[in-house]
């Protein structure tokens, strides 16, 4: 072989190149998501056509919005005075004079802490049942979230929360007593009779007298005084809050082999599933103003609290006996083998994995149960959408619209769209198969 | 505690509700405050302000019989109620008087067991056009298409109407008044129609409100009144002379100016004296205090002040007295004499 060098052959590497610029990056990313064929192209320019011309329109009304107006003649006649007569601007000023009342319905403005106060003290009650990773002492605190936030709300004297609250202790104590001196059945019974018959008969009696003994308490507000999203968050809240476990219950009924608690709860669901949620609400106002004598007056709210939660109760309980009947029966009759009883091997076994199965349904249920507040707008109560309606009936904001249903629609998308992402959270977590 | 009112109440269903309706005036003064039924929201007659203050003009008819009752116009609770839950409200004690522009009818009065005290609004049907379509009468609006709310009287009243003309129409079936103004005002519709002072307070919402005009005819009669159950005519004389001493006092020029100094000492004119209580004792007859006239006037006036704080020229609904003028003006308002 000749010393000659072999020009044509490379004796080191090229360095990486870049790659083609089509290739790569967002260029790429458009080639293949938006003109990837001539139809999508189209479809492509058309929609970004769309696009503009709704953000041409809906963007200048959101940015020129005027915020400091008194009245929707105002609002007018400054949007006249700035512009040429043609731009359009949202008059956000409705929402800058009325927002405490959206917020807050009509409970009076210098006691806004308190509603304020009642849904922290509810956040902290609720936070070590939805995150595990918290200190156990806050268990504390959730149980006593219920009542506190109560009087929170209405108000009055403190003893009426302490003397329903001393209404548990009495079943309690009754079920200790009776668990040790006379038999297990006449434990149940009584922690649940004595406690009934305490409630109903001696804690307003109680609660009067040490009232006149001692007057402990913050000013009473009337339930007419609640009004907009604070109405719908305590009519949704209590109703998801109690709900949940008298789904369950119902569900556990439902699956039950006792024929008369089986029958109670397929009759209760199907009864209560039956008929639209707004006839039941109109069942609340009318029917039972009928049963009660004159005069009396059963509270509006919890009258429709009362309603909402069994409503929801009922589909809880569906949605969880869906979660029940997708559990292999093995689980069911490993529970068993294991030597447990009914209870336990709800508790320990069946339960968790069931209710794991329904969480998307149970947040599905609990989402479509706080819009369905709105419907109490029907029977004369003052949520965001009745307070709306209010506002436009004064004579400074007749005839403004979109401004108060958009500040609405926020505030309920975000209630809801954070109780959607709890709930992927919570699948996340709770994750067994893959693991 | 709740529950226990609820089931005490229960047992005690029967035995009160026979009774119970018989003395309203002791169960409200015992409540201390007067349950008044109201809208929900309708623009100068009944709505909160932004302090959570209810305004307007059927308020003023709640004020004015708290007023003649406590001598106190803030002694009301405002009910707010639709127009399905408003009977029911009524005639099941939840509330003691129901002012809530509701059109005295014969069913109503009759066959639902009320008792309408009296009109405080004389109202009618009307009609809202646009200027540009170039109508000036009711009877030139054949085939137009007319927004018009469902399941109310003004539905029949309108179809009444055109089949006497003659002339034809197209319904644009809306649900609200807010529906029925942006139908309107989006063109859905060639004409908006419902109750005179209504379509004022919407006319008066426009951006231009020049560009709209009420036709001339009114097609209906709705007078609009307060009413309390059947059954017990002393609370019904209560809110029946209320609503007329505030009549009365306009006809008699006695306004919330001078009614301190007329009510002070008893004047040249009997019927003033009587209705201040400084002669007479019609109070008395009706189991209220001698002044029970002079506080509910004081309390947002009389008649004519009333009208003209809420609904009337110097607002922005501005409605004409109309038929709602004083007799005296050639209007229907004609308060039997206070003797």
């Amino acid at each position: 072989m000749s010393d000659t060098p072999v020009t044509y052959v490379r004796k080191e590497m090229l360095g990486q190149k870049a790659p083609p610029t089509s290739e790569v990056g967002p260029v790429r990313w458009v080639r293949e998501n938006l003109f990837s064929s001539p139809m999508n192209a189209i479809l492509t320019i058309l929609s970004l056509y769309v696009v503009y011309v709704v953000v041409s329109h809906v963007g200048p009304w959101l940015v020129n919005g005027i915020w400091d107006a008194d009245s929707l003649t105002e609002c007018r006649e400054i949007i006249a005075a700035t512009g040429d007569g043609h731009h359009s601007a949202a008059c956000f000023g409705v929402i800058s004079a009325r927002w405490h009342q959206l917020v807050f319905g009509y409970y009076p403005s210098e006691l806004y802490w308190r509603p304020v106060l009642a849904l922290v003290v509810f956040l902290v009650g609720i936070a070590p049942v939805m995150f595990p990773s918290l200190p156990r002492k806050l268990y504390i605190v959730t149980m006593a979230a219920p009542l506190l936030c109560f009087w929170l709300l209405w108000g009055g004297s403190i003893w009426l929360p302490i003397a329903i609250a001393l209404g548990f202790a009495v079943g309690v104590v009754a079920h200790k007593l009776l668990d040790t001196h006379v038999s297990s059945l006449a434990a149940i019974i009584g922690a649940i009779v004595l406690p009934l018959i305490y409630w109903l008969y001696i804690c307003g009696p109680l609660a009067g007298g040490l009232a006149s003994i001692i007057p402990l308490g913050i000013e009473f507000v009337p339930s007419r005084s609640f009004g907009g999203f604070m109405l719908s968050i305590v009519i949704g809240l209590s109703a998801i809050v109690i709900s949940l476990p008298l789904g369950i219950l119902l569900a556990l009924a439902r699956r039950s082999d006792l024929f008369i608690i089986k029958t109670c709860a397929v009759v209760f669901i199907e009864v209560i599933r039956g008929i639209p949620l707004i006839v039941w609400l109109f069942t609340a106002q009318l029917l039972l103003n009928y049963f009660l004598p004159p005069g009396s007056s059963f509270d509006l709210t919890l009258r429709v609290i009362i309603m909402v939660t069994l409503f929801a109760a009922a589909y809880i309980a569906e949605v969880i006996r869906g979660g029940l009947a997708a559990l292999p029966k093995g689980q069911y009759e490993g529970a068993d083998s294991l030597g447990l009883n009914y209870w336990q091997s709800m508790q320990l076994i069946v339960l968790p994995q069931a209710l794991k199965i329904s969480i998307p349904g149970i947040v599905n249920t609990f989402i479509g149960l706080f819009k369905d507040t709105t419907l109490v707008v029907f029977i004369g109560l003052f949520d965001p959408l009745g307070i709306a309606s209010a506002i436009r009936a004064t004579t400074e904001w007749n005839g403004i619209y979109w401004e108060l249903f958009l500040f609405i629609g926020i505030m309920f998308f975000i209630s809801c769209f954070s109780m959607g992402r709890y709930s992927l959270y919570l699948e996340k977590k709770l994750q067994r198969e893959h693991r | 505690m709740k529950k226990t009112v609820f089931f005490g109440a229960l047992t005690a269903a029967g035995l009160a509700a026979g009774m119970a309706s018989a003395a309203t005036l002791d169960d409200v003064k015992a409540r201390g405050s007067l349950n008044c039924g109201v809208t929900t929201g309708l623009v100068g007659f009944a709505a909160p302000n932004a302090e959570g203050e209810w305004e307007g003009f059927d308020v003023g008819v709640c004020r004015a019989v708290a007023a003649a009752i406590f001598g106190d116009p803030t002694a009301v609770e405002f009910v707010p109620t639709t127009g399905q839950t408003r009977f029911t409200a009524l005639a099941s004690g939840e509330i003691d008087l129901l002012a809530r522009n509701t059109t005295w009818t014969m069913s109503r009065d009759v066959d639902l067991k009320f008792e309408f005290v009296g009109v405080n609004y004389y109202d009618g049907q009307g009609f809202l056009v646009p200027k540009a379509l170039g109508v000036t009468s009711a009877t030139e609006l054949d085939g137009a298409t007319v927004c018009i709310q469902t399941g109310t009287t003004t539905e029949l009243n309108l179809a009444d109407y055109f089949r006497v003309n003659g002339i034809t129409y197209e319904p644009v079936p809306i649900e609200t008044n807010a529906e029925g103004q942006q139908q309107y005002l989006a063109g859905a519709c060639d004409v908006y129609t419902t109750d005179a002072s209504g379509l004022a307070a919407t006319r008066a919402t426009f951006e231009n409100p020049n560009d709209h005009v009420l036709l001339p005819e009114i097609i209906s009669k709705e007078p609009l009144g307060p009413l309390v159950r059947h059954g017990d005519n002393e609370w019904g004389d209560i809110a029946r002379w209320t609503l007329n001493a505030l009549i009365t006092a306009e006809e008699l020029g006695v306004t919330s100016e001078n009614i301190e100094e007329l009510a002070a000492t008893p004047g040249n004119n009997p019927e003033v004296n009587r209705l201040l209580g400084t002669e007479g004792e019609l109070g008395a007859m009706l189991g209220l205090e001698a002044d029970w006239a002079k506080n509910a006037i004081m309390a947002g006036g009389n008649y004519g002040e009333l009208f003209d704080n809420n609904i009337g020229e110097s607002t922005s609904i501005a409605l004409a007295r109309g038929l709602n003028a004083q007799w005296t003006d050639g209007g229907l308002l004609y308060s039997p004499p206070f003797r």
